[in-house]
């Protein structure tokens, strides 16, 4: 709103930047989607705090006997090596997205839609993956947010990622729907820097929760 | 947005129904502090109600008419009210109204989230307290502290949703209040020009932005315990329940800076005003609040000393470390004082009861920092009258000042002396009275959260005159009520200026418009107000930025041509941008007059 007021005024120069004085350097939505993601970062350290320090009381005994092999980022389930799948489609959902910021940015609104619209399908397909890998855990293994602490650790942050990639695709759903109805160009795009920049941050957290809960142990 | 009242469809309903859909579906900053300032006195008044409960009980030894599972929810819901249904959302509202008008900005940053912030308020109330409708209401502390809290009825899960949704909101209202002060201040106003009430709102933003989370994260864990059937606190499941005091303590301690640095601000605003003098040492005071907020991230365990899970000497070292940049303001303040014209109105009465109770809510939790001390008197009433010295001694005299020094501006009528002077009297009184005598309660061992004590020689007579106390902070609150219901009854003749003042707030009209300026003074010093009024004068040129002093002797009236620490070719260039456009200040109704740049907070 006021960002694109701001975005009429007179020509940026250096020396208003060093000011702060309201009009060039970063918009103010941007600004604002960039500290949530400050806000987002401090709810996931809670929980990697909680996470450390069960690991640390427990060690060496972690993951907790009987449960050493059940997250296992190569199972044998009915689908092999799916949470591997899973990360390698976040990972290139974050590239589809860059995409389309790209796209916009030259003006290209149909590239950007279709790159957008990958996104959303990438994103999807992780959710539906997630809860798959969930249920056979369930199943298979009854492996559950009550078994012990090892469980409630992997049910509580995958969950609350898969919370906030529901979130992502919620807003990319948004952003398609705008930029199908040709609400975007090459100067304001705002949204869609922003939502790019939320996904991007679920992205790193989802590499982070999978090196620890997968592979660090 | 800032102009909702302006807009066409509010004419579209006649009458009462126009001016309740008005107040209802508002985006306007001034009215949302109104509702935030008015919301968080209702909340004031009940947690006091509950306070006088437990005040009552406690008055003599013995179990008179409450039972300890009552009591339970009565600390609980006090505590949890005052903190985040009073205190913070009040300086929230005070925030709300003044921070836009001293930053010389339209509106906030994100006006639809700022509402949304604020509804969020009611609702997190209205969840706490439906916790009475359920079969009893939280009842583990404000601290909610793990094992007591994973057990126990469903009105702790209304207090965990409560707590987030609360956190929520003032995670929303710490990212708007970033966003307005960096992105839309009035040309010239730098950030070291920017009031300590601002400085004091960014810091508190900032430790909002990564404190909160961290509850959030944790009452979602206690939730995942109750009702899942998770283990992170349940040693049994291989949990651990110091891990929610970890948790909990990493946000709780930041927040209590968060309680008091807004009182921090209102206070630095008052001092020079009333001391006609400009704020001492202001580079210093903004380190002072910078590092106090960053030094509040490294205590939090100052609170578990007697878990014996923490390393002792690392976090006694770094509490007792806030002393310094706390010291530096309070020798700041001081020196503002000194050799001032000092006016005793209300405001500057707060203020004054605030600076010296505070000291002695500061001093004694510097004694807490001793670690053996610690030991101590861990979960006894010297913790009670610690915190109670620095949330009511600090935080409600600081809100108080607030209230009596921008009360002309929100409703452009001047409280009453009088009816002041009585009220700053009982609290002033009643706040010492109710809380001395816990310090000597917890040397002697008196422990809290406990609805009956020993009847130990001295004792009773301790918490009777503690219980006289609370009762007097209580009839405080009535001169006020009846000077605010009494004053709002009588014509708008405050006129926009009524302390002299020195900040952007008091150049616009009392109450401001919707759109806050027609105009704004040229800023050229943490006083644009004062320069305006009096011309610029040498005294103020040391609260500047270096190098910004020698040159600062213009008139208002003056070209602004000299170099004020910035690069001069910069400054041509924002001249002959100022040319090029002169037609702005008739676009934009509050384009900046007397500067040479055009405006940019364009009203929308």
């Amino acid at each position: 709103m006021t960002a694109d007021s701001h975005a009429l005024q007179v020509p940026h120069t250096e020396h208003e930047g060093a000011d702060g004085h309201g009009d060039g350097g970063i918009n103010t939505a941007f600004l604002g989607m960039l500290l949530f993601i400050g806000s987002e970062v401090m709810f996931f350290a809670g929980l990697f705090a909680a996470y450390f320090n069960a690991r640390a009381e427990a060690l060496p005994n972690w993951p907790p006997e009987g449960l050493e092999h059940v997250i296992d980022p190569f199972p044998s389930g009915p689908i092999p090596f799916l949470p591997i799948i899973a990360t390698t489609l976040l990972v290139i959902s974050s590239g589809t997205m860059q995409l389309a910021l790209w796209r916009i940015r030259k003006g290209d609104r149909t590239g950007m839609n279709r790159a957008l619209a990958m996104t959303l399908i990438l994103g999807s397909v992780f959710l539906g993956m997630q809860a798959f890998d969930y249920i056979a855990l369930l199943d298979h293994d009854g492996f559950g947010i009550n078994s012990g602490i090892y469980g409630t650790l992997f049910y509580t942050m995958t969950g609350f990622h898969g919370a906030h990639v529901f979130g992502g695709v919620v807003g990319i759903a948004v952003v398609l729907l705008r930029g199908a109805a040709g609400q975007f160009s090459a100067r304001h795009h705002v949204a869609v820097e922003a939502v790019s920049a939320y996904w991007h941050f679920v992205d790193v957290v989802w590499i982070f929760l999978f090196l620890t809960l997968y592979f660090l142990k | 947005m800032a102009t909702t009242s302006l807009a066409p469809r509010a004419a579209t309903y006649p009458g009462r129904r126009a001016w309740l859909y008005e107040w209802l579906t508002t985006t306007d900053h001034k009215k949302i502090g109104v509702m935030y300032v008015t919301t968080a006195f209702l909340f004031f008044m009940l947690g006091g109600v509950f306070a006088l409960f437990i005040r009552t009980e406690l008055a003599v030894p013995g179990v008179q008419f409450i039972d300890p599972e009552t009591y339970n929810q009565l600390f609980t819901i006090h505590g949890t009210t005052m903190i985040f249904l009073f205190v913070m959302p009040m300086m929230s509202g005070l925030q709300n109204y003044i921070v836009p008008l001293q930053i010389g900005a339209a509106d906030m940053a994100f006006p639809r989230i700022n509402a949304l912030s604020f509804w969020m308020v009611p609702l997190g109330g209205i969840l706490l307290f439906s916790g009475y409708l359920v079969g009893g209401a939280a009842n583990a502390g404000w601290t909610g502290y793990a094992p007591l809290s994973t057990q126990g009825g469903s009105g702790l899960d209304l207090w965990i949703a409560s707590l987030v949704l609360l956190g929520f909101s003032s995670v929303l209202t710490a990212i708007n209040f970033l966003a307005t002060i960096f992105k839309m201040r009035a040309p010239g106003l730098t950030l070291l020009r920017m009031p300590l009430f601002v400085w004091n709102t960014i810091v508190t933003a900032v430790l909002l932005l990564f404190a909160v989370p961290v509850l959030s994260a944790g009452l979602m864990m206690l939730f995942i315990d109750r009702n899942y059937g998770g283990g992170f606190f349940d040693p049994a499941l291989g949990g651990n329940p110091i891990l929610w005091q970890h948790v909990f303590w990493f946000f709780g301690h930041p927040e209590v800076y968060i309680l008091i640095l807004p009182a921090f601000g209102i206070v630095s605003e008052i001092l020079p005003v009333f001391s006609r003098k400009p704020l001492f040492g202001y580079k210093a005071f903004v380190l002072a609040t910078a590092s106090i907020g960053a030094l509040g991230f490294s205590v939090w365990a100052h609170h578990m000393f007697t878990t014996g899970a923490v390393f002792l000497p690392f976090f006694s070292f770094f509490t007792f470390l806030i002393a310094v940049p706390t010291g530096i303001k309070f020798f700041n303040w001081l020196a503002t004082m000194w050799r001032g014209k000092l006016r005793f109105s209300t405001p500057m009465l707060f203020a004054l009861g605030f600076i010296s109770l505070f000291l002695i809510g500061g001093l004694d939790g510097a004694f807490l920092a001793v670690v053996p001390f610690d030991f101590h008197v861990q979960d006894t009433y010297w913790v009670v009258s610690h915190l109670h010295y620095v949330l009511v001694a600090g935080s409600v005299f600081g809100i108080f000042a607030g209230l009596y020094y921008w009360f002309p501006k929100m409703s452009g009528r001047l409280l009453d002396e009088r009816w002041g002077k009585i009220h700053w009297v009982l609290l002033f009184v009643g706040t010492n009275l109710a809380f001395f005598p816990q310090h000597l309660l917890g040397l002697d061992g008196m422990i809290r959260r406990i609805v009956d004590y020993a009847p130990n020689p001295g004792w009773a007579e301790l918490n009777f005159l503690s219980t006289i106390g609370a009762f007097m902070i209580a009839v405080s609150t009535l001169p006020f009520l009846w000077n605010v219901f009494v004053t709002l009854r009588k014509p708008q003749d405050a006129g926009d200026d009524p302390w002299d003042g020195n900040t952007l707030e008091w150049a616009t009209t009392s109450p401001p418009p919707p759109y806050n300026f027609e105009s704004l003074p040229p800023i050229r010093s943490e006083r644009p107000l004062f320069d305006l009024k009096h011309g610029a004068v040498m005294d103020h040129a040391a609260a500047l930025p270096a190098g910004a002093g020698e040159t600062h002797d213009e008139t208002r009236a003056d070209p602004p041509e000299e170099s004020l620490g910035e690069p001069l070719e910069g400054h041509d260039a924002g001249e002959a941008r100022g040319e090029a456009t002169p037609e702005v200040s008739e676009a934009a109704p509050d384009a900046v007059t007397h500067d040479e740049r055009p405006a940019k907070e364009t009203k929308e």
